[in-house]
């Protein structure tokens, strides 16, 4: 290098590429952000048509939806699935702390007696391979919870094996389906708490 | 330096293999390598950035001044890889759904940014372009291996899921080994990992030693 550039110009440079790479990141979530809302409103369509059986109802449950105050200050929408004027199954999301790597979303389906209708994953960041067995596409792990409620089995048996309870782990990862076994439960026990004014018709 | 493709070409998918010679990368090739194909979803997703962001240096090399390189590459990376996520996410999402988990990891991968530093940014485009796609390749290539190697013996399955990541057409590679309730858990764990990519730099080795064996060359160990 023949001479030493003064410092104000490197700062100039740098600072000219993060302007514009800023910018391009700016235009590419604007430019984005809809279709992203989109395909996870889709997503979550899809996802809730698993939990529901289209056979128990004849309305559109994402457009008949109440909102819940939840433990901890949040909200939870619950869609219900109507047949006629009486409410046929619930479906939430819930979301299971103590994921491998961070928190798992589920989506629950729950008749009006307590009993799961249905249980899928709907966003996770388990390990590939390994914590990703929670997804139906995967393995049908999360299917064996189906037909089942709080008090069948026992509230103690709803864990691990490891843990004593009555549900496999799968090899290689107890972590992931702890977590979610443990959100299952969650979302039992906010069924149990609103059934009341979830029953409620308008 | 003279573009030579052929040597490009051959340097970047096995003589500096970045798995498997420069040992760069080693995070996402230990982590995402549980199955054969999440070997080849993570190395075509690093291959899509490493190619991209190799043009992109070359195309730039001329006002990156030498001092801020690093973080000027870094900035490139980061912000390539977030667009592709981003966009993806928008329009592919069908990909996304399976792929969308590898993206991000590619930041934390040094492969890349060892290419802009050591090719790209002393290098016309059209050589850098190559560079990147056949190192990225490359990678991909040992990804695979490891992952393959992992997934027979730990679960006797090869290329599980392949139909998710690749369509339902390639359902017919989803191939079982081993009996169903075959598998020796520690090659699905990261240990299995390190010792899989160990034995395969071994074997490289022995290859490579044995070539030059043939044909009087110098040595194995090379540098980039």
């Amino acid at each position: 290098m023949s001479e030493i550039r003064p410092a104000w110009l490197h700062a100039a440079i740098l600072g000219g590429f993060c302007t514009v790479f800023g910018t391009a990141l700016a235009l590419t979530d604007g430019a984005t952000r809809e279709p992203i809302r989109q395909r996870a409103l889709e997503d979550k369509m899809a996802s809730l048509a698993q939990v529901i059986p289209g056979t128990i109802h004849d309305n559109n449950p994402v457009s008949d939806s109440i909102t819940l105050p939840g433990r901890d200050g949040t909200e939870t929408v619950v869609y219900r699935a109507m047949m006629g004027n009486r409410a046929t199954g619930f479906a939430y999301e819930v979301t299971a702390p103590g994921g491998y790597s961070g928190p798992i979303k589920l989506m629950l389906g729950i008749a009006p007696d307590g009993k799961l209708l249905g249980v899928r994953v709907i966003s996770h960041k388990e390990t590939p391979g390994l914590g990703d067995k929670i997804e139906v596409a995967k393995s049908d792990w999360i299917t064996r919870f189906t037909g089942l409620g709080m008090g069948d089995p026992p509230a103690e048996k709803w864990a691990v094996r490891k843990d004593g309870g009555q549900f496999d782990q799968f090899s290689g990862a107890t972590i992931t389906p702890r977590a979610v076994i443990g959100g299952i439960r969650a979302g039992m026990e906010f069924f149990a708490a609103n059934a009341p004014r979830m029953m409620e018709t308008r | 330096m003279s573009a030579d493709y052929g040597q490009i070409v051959k340097d970047g998918l096995w003589k500096n293999n970045g798995v498997l010679c420069m040992m760069l990368g080693l995070c996402p090739a230990m982590a995402m390598t549980g199955t054969a194909t999440n070997g080849l979803g993570m190395g075509l997703a690093t291959t899509v950035v490493m190619a991209s962001s190799s043009l992109m240096v070359a195309l730039l090399r001329n006002y990156v001044t030498h001092e801020i390189r690093i973080p000027t590459y870094i900035l490139m990376v980061a912000t390539n890889v977030t667009v592709v996520d981003m966009v993806m996410n928008a329009w592919l999402h069908e990909l996304y759904k399976v792929l969308g988990l590898f993206i991000p990891l590619i930041v934390a991968n040094c492969l890349p940014l060892a290419r802009m530093e050591a090719f790209a940014a002393k290098e016309r485009p059209l050589p850098s372009l190559v560079d990147g796609t056949c190192v990225g390749l490359g990678f991909t290539f040992a990804l695979v291996l490891i992952g393959g190697v992992r997934e027979i013996i730990g679960q006797g399955t090869l290329f599980a899921d392949a139909a998710l990541l690749l369509g339902p057409a390639f359902k017919v590679i989803e191939l079982r080994i081993m009996p169903a309730d075959w598998g020796i858990l520690v090659m699905i764990l990261p240990p299995g990992a390190f010792l899989v990519a160990g034995l395969l730099v071994v074997a490289k080795r022995m290859i490579d030693l044995a070539a030059s064996g043939k044909t009087a060359a110098a040595g194995v160990a090379t540098s980039a």
